[in-house]
């Protein structure tokens, strides 16, 4: 007999589909989710917050609709949100202590969205502070664990970051899919470390209205989920116009669940050269080979092409995210939100309020950040950084002149132990050398789970298209869904 | 480029950062690692290239100049650190 719990392990689609035939209702599916979420906390230390009411009156909300056969596309399924998302009333901290005990009184943009289409709050999800970090470790709370462990190990691992808690919940089979936002790799890495789907499409699709800001001109809000086609319904409905964001595309919004499963026979793959770094594992390097073999075998043209700014796409990004991070986070001064620390004046207020709510990698970026927008450093440093970034697009156009999509690893490692980069800030950066291309340049692109590396960790491949063009990417990540066969779950033990 | 002692203390205080003079050579050396890593970008060719500003270019979007939202006092004073009669309460500034 099927169990509650063996229906979290079914994706979004098969469990809207249950939901739709009456099979199961969303009151039911949303006390199962938030007693795994919550049985899972003390192993996992993946959420910050829950609301059971909030969660109940959403789910009996969303039965009322399913009963008169009205279900939007996401009626009645459970679903965590990155700590960076404000949800009204439901603590919102991004993950410090200086907005400890926040609660918007508005929605983000994104969340409603997605409550607009009959998706349910389960769980708010620890992340990096401020979205600061590509290992979880800087939350306030503490790292998240990630679900998967090494073949025969009993290490802690990381889950990957900034979104590790959102990665964890969706793999742990906790809830049917999860927000994430993903300035430098945020969603792409931790997808890629707990064989999970992650994407993030082009910049401006998705609204940052009411998303805790880090870096402007890089953030791009996106989904977590375990399929292709669930993070598609994921992506369509997140997306959108946002009078609220200029920033947002006013374009149409394609159908990108369509786009899944449409054949990619005769499509150009670029490869690039320069995504092969040194001391990259070999089992990376197998992974992407087998990712070029399947496409070949699916009828795709595979091209050899060359980004060759790659190698600055990280030093720019070092300046470019820390100088909109230190002013977006000027506002947080401790007079009209926030947590206040007094000092012997109001500069010494704003002093202790910061140095005490900030942690240390925050504060390090804020200083960078202010460092190169100070006097006499903003054209060395802030313009030139830009003007790098001119040259990484350029590079994509010139291959998108040749190619339709670009495949890559999306990390440079499998899961690491939670502890064993946080002392080197720059080895920590380097997690992000293949993401950070795709947020300089505002390109779609996707991590999809590509298969297991020889201690049984989970390696995904990257996917990314032109800007605009999600529905290539889908097209290309469902078809490498579709050979990997990627069907592994971490083992439970939490 | 780098950073010394005094540069480090300076920063913190434009940046509003209380920073303990205990964490300061810490941040010298993390800051000058960071620095160091990133004068690389001298090498890229920038002669003529324009800065970026946004990957997909669209006309910024223009709007009526009219109020569209208001009246939410007790909702903007909801998350202040202290608030009374409708007011946010603030260290004095003005001598």
């Amino acid at each position: 007999m099927r169990t509650m719990s063996d229906l979290l392990k079914l994706s979004l689609t098969d469990v809207s589909a249950k939901l739709k035939a009456k099979e199961v209702s969303a009151s039911e599916l949303a006390t199962e989710a938030v007693k795994a979420c919550k049985a899972a906390q003390p192993a996992l230390n993946a959420f910050t917050a829950f609301d059971e009411d909030k969660t109940q009156a959403m789910a009996k909300a969303a039965d009322a609709r399913l009963a008169k056969g009205e279900g939007g596309l996401l009626e009645g399924v459970p679903l965590a949100i990155k700590d960076l998302f404000a949800v009204e009333g439901v603590d919102t901290s991004a993950s410090s202590n200086i907005l400890k005990g926040f609660k918007p009184t508005y929605e983000s943009t994104v969340t409603s969205k997605l409550w607009g289409k009959g998706a349910v709050f389960v769980a708010k999800t620890s992340m990096d502070e401020f979205a600061m970090g590509s290992s979880n470790e800087t939350a306030n709370t503490g790292p998240v664990v990630n679900p998967w462990k090494a073949a025969g190990g009993n290490e802690s691992l990381t889950p990957g970051g900034s979104s590790g808690g959102s990665a964890a919940a969706v793999a742990a089979d906790l809830c049917f899919g999860a927000t994430g936002t993903d300035t430098g790799g945020s969603i792409r890495q931790p997808a890629s470390f707990t064989g999970t789907v992650g994407v993030k499409g082009t910049y401006g699709r998705t609204s940052r209205w009411g998303v805790v800001a880090f870096a402007s001109s890089l953030d791009h809000p996106g989904p977590f989920a375990k399929t292709v086609k669930d993070s598609a319904m994921m992506l369509q409905a997140m997306s959108g116009h946002d009078p609220k964001d200029s920033t947002s595309l006013p374009n149409e919004v394609p159908d990108f669940v369509a786009a899944c499963g449409q054949s990619v026979k005769g499509l150009k793959i670029g490869v690039p050269k320069e995504y092969r770094v040194d001391g990259m594992p070999a089992e990376i390097d197998d992974a992407w080979q087998k990712g070029i073999d399947w496409l070949k075998a699916a009828g795709c043209e595979i091209v050899d092409i060359s980004l060759p700014h790659t190698k600055y796409a990280l030093p720019a990004y070092y300046i470019v995210a820390p100088a909109e991070a230190s002013s977006n986070l000027a506002r947080y001064d401790g007079m009209r939100y926030g947590n206040r620390v007094d000092g012997p004046d109001l500069n010494g207020t704003y002093e202790n309020t910061r140095g005490a709510g900030f942690g240390h990698e925050v504060q390090r970026r804020i200083m960078i950040g202010t460092y190169v927008l100070s006097a006499g450093y903003y054209d060395a440093y802030y313009l030139r950084a830009q003007k790098v970034r001119t040259r990484i697009l350029q590079d994509f156009h010139d291959a998108f002149d040749k190619v339709d999509a670009i495949l890559t690893p999306s990390a440079p490692s499998a899961a690491f132990a939670l502890g064993s980069k946080s002392d080197d800030p720059i080895a920590m950066y380097l997690n992000d050398v293949f993401t950070v291309t795709a947020n300089l340049a505002g390109v779609p692109a996707m991590s999809v789970p590509a298969g297991l590396d020889s201690s049984g960790l989970p390696l995904g491949l990257q996917v990314i298209t032109r800007a605009l063009d999600e529905e290539t990417m889908f097209k290309v990540g469902a078809a490498l869904e579709d050979s990997a066969g990627f069907t592994h779950k971490a083992a439970k033990w939490w | 480029m780098s950073v010394t002692a005094d540069d480090v203390r300076r920063i913190a205080r434009l940046a509003r950062l209380a920073e303990p003079e205990d964490r300061v050579d810490a941040l010298v050396g993390e800051l000058n690692g960071i620095l160091n890593w990133i004068e690389q970008l001298n090498e890229v060719d920038v002669e003529g290239v324009q800065a970026m500003t946004t990957p997909v270019a669209f006309p910024l979007p223009m709007r009526k100049d009219e109020v569209t939202d208001g009246g939410i006092r007790d909702k903007v004073l909801a998350n202040a650190p202290k608030s009374d009669e409708g007011f946010f309460v603030v260290p004095k500034s003005v001598e």
